[in-house]
Formats: C-alpha cells, structure tokens, sequence
C-alpha cells in the first residue's frame, strides 16, 4: 500500500472512531464499516483501530476472525451467499449450488479472477418458507432456480465494468 | 385463527400508539403487573415470563439501563421477525419504549442480524417518523420521558441470538456467551442492567397494553398464554408465517398449512425437537413441545439421517468455540451420521454417540451447544429403522 493510501486510511478510520466515541462498543461498527466499503479488513487496518480502541491488534483479529461478513482476505466486488441451512436444503438448493459453481467456474469459498464475485455458503438466512434463497451482498433473491441464477449473474455484471458504462452512454444519449 | 396470506395479524388489528399511550398514562409497577398478569413469556423460544424479567430490571439499582430487541433471528426455520420488523415495525419499537418506561432505561439498541441489512433504511425512517411525531427522543408525549433507539448490526453468527452472546457482540467482543449469573437484567451492556428481548415478544408487549391482560390471557393454556407467530416451511403446501394460540396440537397446525402426510416435523429449530407422526397429538407450549415458532415438515420422501446431517453440519459451523462439549462433540456427532450413512456404525458405537449427546446436553455452557444434540438425539430415537444397517447409496 502507498504511503498517501495508508495516510488516507488512517484519517479515515480516526474520524470513524471520533464518531463512533472511541471506545470499545465502536469495534464492530468500525469493521463494518470498512468491510462494506473495502470488501476486507487488513492487517494494517486492524493495526490502526487498536491503536484508536487502544487495545492490541490481536483482540481485534480474534473479532474479525469470529464473524462470518467479516474477513481479512479481500472478498468480490459481490458477494453470493447462498442458504444451506434445512428448509433451504430441501427445497433443493444442491442443484443452485451446482449451476453457481458451473456459471461463475469457482467452488465454493473462492472468488473469480477478474474480482467481481466471491461464492460462499450462508446458515439460514430467513427466507425459509421462500427457498431457496440466496444473498447477493444486501439484495436477497428467493425461490431461486437453475436457469435464474444465470441471470442473478448478469444482473450483477450489468452493474459495474464495462456494462454500467455503455448502460450510461445509452441513457444519455 | 389466522394465518399471514389469508388475513391480517392480530399486529395488523392494534392501534398503533394506543399500547404506549396506556403504559405512560400509568404507574410503573402497574405496567410490569399488567404483563405479569397476561402470563406472556418469552417469544424467541426460551419462555421466561416477560414480567418477571421487566421488574427486576427495574428493580436493579443504577441510573443507566438499556433495553435490547434481539432481532438477530437465526434460528434456521424462523422467518416471523423477518415479517413482523417489515411489516408491524412501529410495534416493536413501541414495546420497546414500554420497556424503557417501566425499566428507567433511555437507550434502546436492536441488534439486527446481517442478513436482514435491507431491512435497515426502512426501519431507520420509521424511527425518524417516531421522532418527529413525539413518540421517541426528548419528553415522549409530553409526559417527561426520554428514550431513544438505535440499530446495531450482526455480522454473521448464529450464537449471538444467545443474549449474552449478544452483548458481548455489542460490546465489541467475539460472540461468546457469558456464565449466568449474573443475568443481564442486572449484568448486561456494559455492566449495566439490561432487558434483552425477543422482536416478538416486544410486539406482544404493546398490544397486551393495548388490550388489557384478560383479552391475551384470554387465548392459549394455563401456563402458555396468548397468540404466537409461527414460522411454517419445508414440505408443506402453504408455508409461511401463521398465527395460533399456544397449545395447538401439531396436527391441527399440519392440516392447517395443509401437510396431512408429514411424517414427521422438526419443532424449534435446529435446536429443536423431531416430532414423528405418532406424536402429532401433542401441543406446541412451553410445557409439552416449546419452540420459538419454527415449525420445518418433513414429508414421507425424506432421509432422516440427512436431515440430521445438515443440522449437525449447521452446528459445527456456528458453535463459537469456547466450550469443548459443543466445540468437539458437534464434528464427533457429524462423523458419526456420516458413518451411519454409510453403514460403517456399530450399535456399541451409536450408544457412544447418544451418550455424548447427553453429556453435551449437561455440560455445554449456553444453549446452543446444550440443545445442539436434540436433533441427532430424537431422530435416532424415533426412525432407528432408517439408520442401522444402511448400504451406501450409489452416487
């Protein structure tokens, strides 16, 4: 990381602890923070709110390590979580899986190449009497099926990169 | 009875504020003895008589209280927070204010659970419109009382829906439950007595003020009280979310939902009870088959060891760790489902398994890791036909 980049962290992450009062209740909305907007928490990130939070780095890896939307490895730009828990399982989320893994060509637990999407698997996310349901980032999409995960991708893709730019131009002109 | 898509909830039926109006239009001691006397108790599954808990958070000593809405609703089959926040979320906070009123406490703080995140935006303008409208922040309805929410997210553990494991949660901490005592009520957030409580439960609170403690008393059995929202899903014909008195038998709830040919139905959750068809005779109450509301059918197709295999699964997974009866034996208890799957498992061996169960039902410290085996535990005690003996299935 640059020196300017490290500097910009930091002042970011001071006003964040001013505001959330510098103490030790601000942890996990700090790292929510910062998991939202960098799809991880770093070393040096988790290094700098210890120091803030005045506790040791290593109090706040243990709490990074707990929760499952938090991680110190840079995750997708989205993040598809898909529910396995029962009601899920037998509405018959195996076959999703399989059709994410084939559309996305990644199992579960990694991210693709280009960075745009990390595959993981999700306890119950209360969508049982609509499964099965799977979590893109915040959006939630239930009674998925085969053939409509392909376009949950799309939906996605069309978000950002080249497509979100030639969906601009188009409005524009 | 209702249910969800044929007709209104009761949630839908309350006047809103009137529940708020009434508490602060009274004596704090003759709020808690209003919710005493309707018997309502704890609706996130745990059963502890909501009164019992108000008053000695009221009664503890110390200016700064708070009041917790545990909407960290993980248990996997429960989807009725999920429906009440989005829909009847001024109840909520209405229940919560109550809360605050009797308690003399002037934060309150929901702690949602991350998968509900969509949820946020709505629920913060509906606190907005309660500040504009004099019913949260400085000087509620003009009767001197202060109190305010705000909304704190989860970040993905199942065990903070343990409270104590939530605290500490909120408090920063990794979610680890805490040694009872000392209980919230006098011990919570930040050393300072708390009430934590079920989204449902705050609800009823409301509309209990509402309606008076005869009109809830009104429904359900002697020692269960009242309505309760069920979470209804897996093999039936209408799943969704119902609302039934306490003590309903489970067979009357099947034909309801329509799933006449269950054959057997998981009761609470994965830290439930497996009810088998012999059994549908008994009710849903705090003293014969409790629950928090998740009721998951399984219809007559279904493997049993499977099932025991994806809440095992789900255990050793979410179990935070801290205690070796939950930390070990819930990856013991899934090797031995998977043995048995492919029968690989002794008799001698399968004791050792119940065996294990039990003591992980004494030993575990919090009630996860001490309900964990009740799944693996009345499956095997009730479908001991599809276990033992099992050829491998060909893949």
């Amino acid at each position: 990381m640059l020196v300017t980049e490290r500097e910009r962290l930091s002042e970011e992450l001071r006003e964040l602890a001013e505001a959330y009062g510098r103490q030790r209740t601000a942890l996990l909305p700090m790292l929510q923070h910062v998991q939202r907007k960098y799809n991880h928490v770093s070393a040096y990130t988790m290094q700098v709110i210890a120091d803030l939070l005045d506790i040791h780095p290593v109090e706040v890896h243990s709490v990074v390590s707990f929760y499952a939307f938090l991680g110190d490895k840079p995750r997708g730009r989205f993040i598809v979580r898909l529910c396995r828990t029962i009601s899920c399982d037998l509405a018959g989320k195996d076959r999703i899986a399989r059709q994410l893994e084939n559309d996305l060509g990644i199992p579960f637990g990694q991210t693709t190449g280009d960075g745009m999407f990390t595959l993981e698997w999700a306890n119950c996310l209360g969508m049982c009497d609509r499964g099965p349901a799977l979590l893109v980032n915040d959006r939630v999409y239930t009674g998925v099926t085969a053939e409509k995960v392909h376009e949950i991708i799309e939906e996605c893709r069309a978000e950002f990169g080249l497509h979100a730019l030639r969906k601009k131009e188009e409005q524009r002109a | 009875m209702k249910a969800a898509h044929e007709g209104p909830l009761t949630f839908a039926e309350v006047q809103p504020n009137d529940g708020l109006k009434a508490a602060l239009a009274r004596k704090r001691p003759d709020v808690i003895a209003e919710i005493t006397r309707s018997g309502l108790r704890g609706r996130g599954g745990a059963g502890f008589p909501t009164g019992v808990k108000w008053n000695l958070a009221g009664a503890a000593s110390g200016e700064e209280k708070y009041i917790v809405c545990n909407a960290d609703e993980g248990e996997p089959g429960t989807f009725k927070d999920r429906v009440i926040l989005s829909q009847y979320p001024d109840l909520v906070f209405e229940g919560m204010t109550i809360a605050g009123y009797v308690v003399g406490a002037k934060r309150g703080i929901v702690y949602l659970r991350a998968e509900y995140t969509y949820l946020l935006p709505q629920l913060e303008s509906v606190l907005a419109q309660r500040r504009e409208h004099g019913l949260l922040g400085h000087n509620i309805l003009d009767k001197g009382f202060d109190f305010d929410i705000e909304i704190r997210l989860g970040a993905g553990a199942y065990v903070c829906g343990e409270e104590t494991a939530l605290i500490e949660s909120l408090e920063g901490h990794r979610g680890e439950p805490r040694n009872r005592p000392p209980f919230p009520v006098d011990t919570g957030f930040v050393r300072r007595p708390t009430v934590v409580n079920n989204v449902e439960t705050l609800a009823w609170a409301a509309c209990i003020l509402a309606r008076g403690a005869e009109w809830f008393r009104g429904f359900g059995t002697e020692k269960s009280t009242g309505l309760k929202l069920f979470s209804v899903s897996g093999d039936c014909e209408r799943p969704g979310v119902y609302e039934f008195p306490m003590g309903i038998s489970i067979g009357e709830l099947l034909e309801e939902v329509g799933a006449r040919d269950a054959k057997a139905v998981q009761i609470g959750g994965a830290s439930g009870h497996c009810v088998p068809r012999c059994e549908f005779h008994r009710t849903i109450a705090f003293e014969d088959v409790a629950t928090g509301g998740s009721v998951i059918v399984f219809g007559p197709q279904r493997d049993m060891l499977k099932i025991a295999r994806n809440f095992l699964e789900f255990f050793t997974e979410e179990s935070c760790g801290q205690c070796t009866p939950c930390r070990d034996g819930n990856p013991k208890l899934l090797e031995g489902v998977r043995l048995l799957e492919e029968g690989r498992c002794s008799m001698r061996y399968l004791r050792d398994l119940i065996a294990l169960g039990e003591t992980m039902r004494v030993a575990s410290k919090c009630g996860l890791g001490q309900s964990s085996p009740n799944a693996f535990l009345s499956i095997v005690k009730h479908f001991p036909q599809e276990i033992m003996g099992r050829t491998p299935q060909a893949v």
